[in-house]
């Protein structure tokens, strides 16, 4: 594929944002991305993703002292249209007034590439976006996720150095945006591409990312590997975020946690008056009453298909969630055992 | 009463209205322009007589004209108001909207302030050149006066419409590589089109139309609607003013028609 390797490595310093109204949406942040990887940012609404994405586009100016630089040249105050990004909207911002492969050519027309060559560049676009025979249809005439190829044909038709994604999927049904994020994952490997993708989604950003960042009020939280962000998250906000997790807050004795129903070893916990730790559902195993560490009472048991939510009381201080294998027959009232591995207990700082 | 027959009785004070306002006075204007000494070689009269002929064209140039004027002035203008926040915006806004209630008359007098004899360009003019600008009683002024009346309605119309603008096409556009000027070119006109056929009507049927201010400035002016006054009341030819006035209304209709037909699929397409 001729696109492959078009990648800038990318580095925002300092950057911070606050709107002339007053809003502080973003804290000053420093970032770096290595060309060709796919960053994530990922956090619930309102906390600057958008606003981070559009500083390194350069829609936004940062505040004073911020610097944006592509391939370590700086180019804070280069315009837009002169940083050769490519960019996919939440609402795709599709021409209205131009047909399906005018829209994809619209970047080589505006660089002044041939007709012929333009033609040959939208021909191979199509096919890779699975969107052939749409070529002369007007927007209008697409359904979202078509909208959503074409909004990504075009991106990519101008070989940028970055592709920068804000929420691709998110007006898409559930089905389709599953399909969707694998056919975008193997297309961004594909390409190659510098790429920041913008989602409050943590499955996406599990699938899609190389790295995550993950965003809180206009600041880092924490930035890792999916794998990091997901089984070490550095607190309590994150634990939360990415995936079901139990949060439980007791004391810890030479290294076991003091609970209800039993005393659960960690690793490396020494003594802690006020501890919180972190486990994760499926890191759970429902055992016979009387096995493992722990033991409480079924409280409910929720059939998904692929596996069973079965929520205990009495182990902890609160019900704990526990993802369960589909096969284990747990009826609400039973008397059941934990057992839970020692490394699965992940150890958070107290919050203040 | 049946669903149906109960549809027709409510369109009955439609029809009635219509009839009675509408179409009969339209049917007599009509016949009364082929009620002249020539029948309906009288209408004939508009395109052939050099005097009525002259009338027809300053008048249609005049109205294209004023409405390609004010489409330009009030789409940058209105562009900039929407877009942009700054102190006394509102009051910059009520004043361009307030001539909106102005008779022609009104519009024709202020003309005369800031053209005329007395008026201030003129007395301007005076100091710095020593020679008086008199413009009012001329095309010019009457243009500058149509334009003074379009603006205001115009600019409301693009302003609105600049608002349901999606910013995020022209960002999408910017980030493809498009300069200030491509965006507007392939992005904000196109997304406007419907509102400047809309507007752009309305001015130019003002305009081919517009009666007081050219009756307030006319010395030696003609345009159609002053001379069929002329022919109305000073000369009772009843059957000219009568042709001339169905033959304003086919041609602004016409004109209108064309404009719509030809930014159709422009429209269309912006949809
Ligand atoms: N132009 C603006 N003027 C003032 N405040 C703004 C502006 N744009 C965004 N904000 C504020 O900045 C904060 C961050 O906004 P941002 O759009 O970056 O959030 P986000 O993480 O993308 O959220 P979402 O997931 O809902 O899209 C929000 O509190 C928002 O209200
Ligand atoms: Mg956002």
């Amino acid at each position: 594929m001729s696109t492959a390797g078009h990648g800038a490595a990318v580095r925002i310093e300092s950057c911070g944002k606050t709107f002339a109204d007053g809003t502080r949406a973003l804290d000053p942040a420093t970032l770096d991305i290595a060309r060709g990887e796919t960053l994530v940012l990922l956090g619930p609404s309102g906390c600057g993703k958008t606003t981070m994405l559009r500083i390194i586009a350069g829609l936004e100016l940062p505040d004073t002292g911020g610097k944006v630089l592509f391939d370590g040249k700086d180019m804070t105050l280069v315009p837009i249209e002169r940083r050769n990004v490519g960019m996919v909207f939440q609402s795709y911002a599709l021409f209205p007034n131009m047909t399906v492969a005018d829209n994809i050519a619209y970047g080589l027309k505006i660089r002044g590439v041939a007709r012929d060559e333009r033609a040959a560049r939208v021909a191979e676009l199509v096919t890779l976006t699975n969107i052939t025979g749409l070529e002369n249809r007007r927007i209008d005439q697409l359904s979202g996720g078509q909208r959503q190829r074409v909004a990504l044909a075009r991106a990519v038709a101008i070989r940028p150095g970055i592709l920068l994604l804000d929420e691709p999927l998110t007006a898409l049904d559930a089905a389709l945006r599953d399909r969707l994020r694998g056919e975008l994952n193997r297309l961004l490997r594909a390409l190659g591409i510098t790429t920041i993708y913008v989602t409050h989604d943590q499955a996406e950003a599990m699938e899609l990312g190389d790295r995550i960042v993950v965003m809180r009020k206009g600041a880092i939280a924490q930035i890792g590997t999916p794998r990091e962000v997901y089984f070490a998250p550095k607190d309590r906000f994150v634990a939360e975020f990415i995936g079901a997790a139990n949060i439980i807050e007791a004391p810890i004795e030479n290294g076991a946690m003091i609970l209800p129903g039993g005393r659960l070893p960690i690793d490396g916990g020494a003594t802690i008056a006020n501890a919180t730790v972190m486990i994760r559902p499926e890191t759970i195993r429902v055992a016979d009453a009387g096995a493992g560490q722990l033991s409480g009472t079924v409280d409910s048991v929720s059939f998904i298909g692929d596996r069973q939510r079965i929520v205990v009381s009495g182990a902890s201080g609160k019900p704990l969630n526990v993802d369960a294998s589909n096969t284990i027959q747990a009826k609400v009232g039973d008397r059941v055992g934990l057992s839970i591995a020692a490394d699965a207990v992940r150890l958070l700082p107290s919050e203040p | 009463m049946s669903q149906k027959s109960f549809v027709w009785f409510c369109l009955l004070p439609l029809a009635v209205v219509t009839t009675a306002f509408f179409l009969l006075p339209m049917a007599r204007l009509v016949v009364a322009g082929a009620e002249g000494p020539h029948g309906l070689a009288g209408y004939l009269a508009i395109l052939t007589e050099g005097r009525y002929r002259a009338t027809l064209i300053n008048t249609v140039l005049l109205a294209a004209a004023t409405t390609v004027v004010t489409l330009i002035v009030a789409t940058i203008a209105g562009m900039f108001l929407q877009r942009h926040r700054f102190p006394g915006r509102a009051v910059l806004i009520a004043m361009l909207t307030f001539p909106l209630a102005f008779p022609g008359v009104v519009v024709g007098f202020m003309i005369i302030l800031l053209a005329g004899r007395q008026g201030l360009i003129g007395d301007l003019s005076n100091r710095i050149f020593g020679e008086k600008f008199v413009f009012a009683y001329s095309i010019y002024g009457l243009f500058l006066g149509y334009l003074y009346f379009s603006i205001p309605r115009v600019i409301l119309t693009i302003m609105a419409a600049v608002q349901k603008l999606d910013i995020g096409l022209e960002e999408a556009a910017r980030s493809l590589g498009a300069s200030p000027w491509a965006v507007q070119r392939d992005v904000v006109l196109p997304a406007l089109a419907p509102a400047f056929v809309a507007s752009g009507a309305i001015a130019f049927a003002t305009a081919m139309g517009a009666f007081g201010t050219a009756f307030t400035l006319a010395t030696n002016i003609d345009v159609l609607p002053m001379l069929i006054y002329t022919e109305f009341t000073l000369a009772a030819n009843f059957a000219t003013s009568a042709a001339l006035s169905v033959g304003l209304g086919l041609i602004t209709w016409l004109i209108l028609a064309l404009a719509r037909t030809f930014s159709g699929s422009a429209v269309a397409a912006a949809g």
